[in-house]
């Protein structure tokens, strides 16, 4: 019984550190989860507007390059409208619904 | 008497508070339901609403509500003899804070985790919400303003302690850079930056920092409290994960080390208190006892401000109803085991019956002050801690908390004035640094308003503080006694509580508008009479709110 007793210790104590540092993480995000998810929000949308602001008349230099963005924002352009109040996307040439 | 029987009886009361009073109100009034979809899992988005551990989330509402405020009030209405103090923590938590904050809670996650500024316009109506609004406005000035003049006098009487407090802002802004860039583990990350405040705490003595009597033309004290609210604007117009969630994380930290080492203390040096039970030579000018007592121990006792925090955020992580009774109801224990400590602190600290007599001179002396020298004499008896770095310790855990607070303090400040921008209009007040400087601007002018040029009797306000707090409180204990009413459960819980605090807070305002007028004070007495409306108005719209109610049908919610 003994050697296996050594063994399971260590893997305990590791659950027992793995636990804590979970609590730990949990005491440290949890206040400020929702006001940093909406910090990255406002920067998400600081991006689309980046990607697509040849679309809304405003000139774009690399417009080549956001172009080929475009595709991959399309699930969350659908959000984003969404989010703003605008049931249909509010641009003719992005048919996202 | 020896401070350990005072330590037995308060913590023994308030935990037999928790054991048997919480579970009365949790079963019997607001009949907390485990199978209830609470708010966290009905809206579970992963960003406000989250369940959590109810482990967790105490360690969250405990440490948002216990600031510098359980310490300053406590540490000064000693004044008046330890026992109506202590009287006023024990049976303030178990009867007014714990029904309090666990109520908020129950009323919030009730009805879609809305906070209690929200509840209030849905429950009482919307003028309530009006009023609940001007309240918050108030005390949210008020604790900026004394929380810059308590810094601000810890820092002149407590040279070593200025390098280990701005020192501790740094190690908050290194913290986070570990965690945000580097992914640094959170619980070495943690125990580095303990370790580097202790540090901090432990050569500060070593190096005394003192302003120059005067700094260009203003006093060292004038001075501290404009570099203070310069520090407060910058770092709550900073992104919260800069330096405001770790500086947080530290305090919390830092609340539990301190509190258990105080109360280790206690038990091992046995400390007697000097302070008399009742003080029959209270120095003149001093204030009533009743009923100043319960406006200025509000905080430590019953708090508007954690109705804010438990409805705010509290509410939409709760995990099971049944959790409500933990969190909010042991974590007000938790509050009140901080404002016990500082009562010990104040009156066991000292010597002779002389030696404290000598401190609390004057109504708003003592205050902490007088918790830092008796908690670094306990703390050296008991832990065979230095004076000077004990000192230091409670000094720098007093000025973080209060720093802490004015951050936030500062930050909801704005939001209010940028609210205030789009509301009417006025583009300017709605950008971060035109309101931020607008909070700061009105803060500086009451510190200032109400101590003078120098900014020293800042601390005049306190009562005032107190009751704008307790005014607070009154509207969340209406919301929730209105609901209690409508559901047809025995109300007398949160009414009693509530009549009182009315009570209180308006004998005190007119004992403090009295005071003003003779001392012609204008300025306070203009603030006292804003307050004073501010009280009149939340007591008519308790009587509307009832009249209201019994006319209504009830319902199962609201």
């Amino acid at each position: 019984m003994e050697p296996s007793n050594k063994t399971v210790l260590p893997r305990n104590l590791k659950l027992v550190f793995r636990r804590i540092g979970e609590q730990l993480e949990a005491y440290y995000s949890g206040p400020y989860r929702s006001v940093l998810a909406r910090a990255e929000r406002d920067e998400e949308d600081l991006f689309m507007l980046l990607v697509y602001a040849e679309s809304l008349g405003i000139p774009n230099p690399v417009s080549l390059y956001t172009l080929e963005l475009q595709p991959l924002m399309l699930e969350r352009f659908h959000e984003w409208h969404q989010r703003m109040g605008m049931e249909r996307s509010p641009l003719d040439e992005m048919r996202c619904c | 008497m020896n401070a350990i029987l005072l330590m037995v009886l308060g913590l023994g009361g308030m935990a037999a508070g928790y054991f048997f009073y919480s579970r009365f109100i949790a079963d019997r009034i607001y009949r907390f339901d485990p199978e209830f979809v609470t708010p966290a899992h009905e809206f579970d988005d992963g960003v406000d609403y989250v369940p959590t551990s109810k482990f967790v989330l105490w360690g969250h509402h405990f440490t948002s509500v216990a600031g510098a405020a359980p310490i300053v009030g406590p540490a000064i209405a000693v004044i008046w003899g330890w026992l109506p103090a202590f009287l006023w923590v024990v049976f303030g938590t178990v009867f007014f804070a714990g029904v309090h904050d666990s109520g908020a809670i129950w009323a919030s996650v009730r009805n879609r985790g809305l906070s209690i500024g929200s509840l209030t316009g849905h429950v009482v109506g919307k003028r309530a919400r009006s009023i609940f609004m001007i309240v918050i406005f108030l005390v949210l000035l008020m604790v900026n303003a004394v929380f810059g003049v308590v810094i601000a006098g810890l820092l002149i009487k407590n040279p070593g302690s200025v390098v280990p407090i701005w020192g501790a802002i740094a190690v908050a802004l290194l913290i986070g850079q570990l965690i945000y860039r580097f992914k640094f583990n959170l619980g070495l990350v943690s125990l580095f930056g303990v370790a580097a405040l202790y540090g901090l705490i432990f050569i500060g003595p070593s190096v005394p920092v003192s302003l120059p009597e005067t700094v260009v033309g203003l006093s060292a004290s004038a001075a501290w409290i404009l570099i203070l609210f310069a520090y407060a604007a910058i770092a709550s117009l900073l992104p919260v994960w800069v330096l405001l969630q770790p500086r947080d994380y530290i305090n919390g930290l830092q609340l539990f080390v301190g509190l258990i080492l105080l109360y280790a203390a206690v038990l091992i040096g046995s400390p007697e208190v000097v302070a008399p039970m009742f003080n029959h030579n209270v120095p003149e000018g001093a204030p009533p006892l009743i009923p100043l007592l319960f406006v200025t121990i509000a905080c430590g006792a019953i708090s508007g401000f954690h109705g804010l925090v438990a409805s705010g955020t509290t509410s939409k992580q709760l995990n099971r109803e049944t959790d409500a009774r933990f969190v909010g109801y042991f974590g007000s224990v938790g509050e009140g085991a901080l404002a016990l400590a500082a009562i010990i602190a104040a009156c066991a600290g000292f010597a002779s019956l002389e030696d404290w007599q000598s401190v609390y001179s004057a109504f708003g002396q003592g205050g902490v002050q007088a918790f830092v020298d008796g908690g670094a004499v306990i703390l050296n008896r008991g832990v065979g801690i230095d004076t000077a770095i004990s000192g230091t310790m409670l000094t720098v855990m007093a000025a973080l908390f209060a720093g802490t607070t004015m951050d936030t303090g500062l930050r909801l400040q704005r939001y209010i004035f940028q609210e205030f921008g789009e509301i009417y209009g006025i583009r300017w007040l709605g950008r971060p640094l035109p309101a931020t400087l607008m909070a700061v601007g009105c803060c500086v002018l009451l510190a200032f308003g109400a101590g003078g040029a120098d900014g020293s009797g800042g601390l005049l306000i306190w009562p005032l503080f107190g009751t704008t707090n307790q005014l607070l409180a009154g509207l969340t204990l209406l919301v929730i006694t209105v609901m209690l009413v409508r559901l047809k459960r025995p109300v007398w819980i949160t009414l009693v509580p509530l009549v009182f605090l009315l009570m209180m807070t308006l004998a005190a305002l007119l004992i403090q508008l009295n005071e003003f007028y003779r001392k012609e004070d204008w300025f306070l007495l203009s603030l006292d009479l804003v307050v004073l409306i501010a009280a009149i108005l939340v007591t008519l719209e308790c009587v509307a709110a009832f009249r209201k109610t019994e006319k209504q049908p009830v319902g199962d919610e609201l």
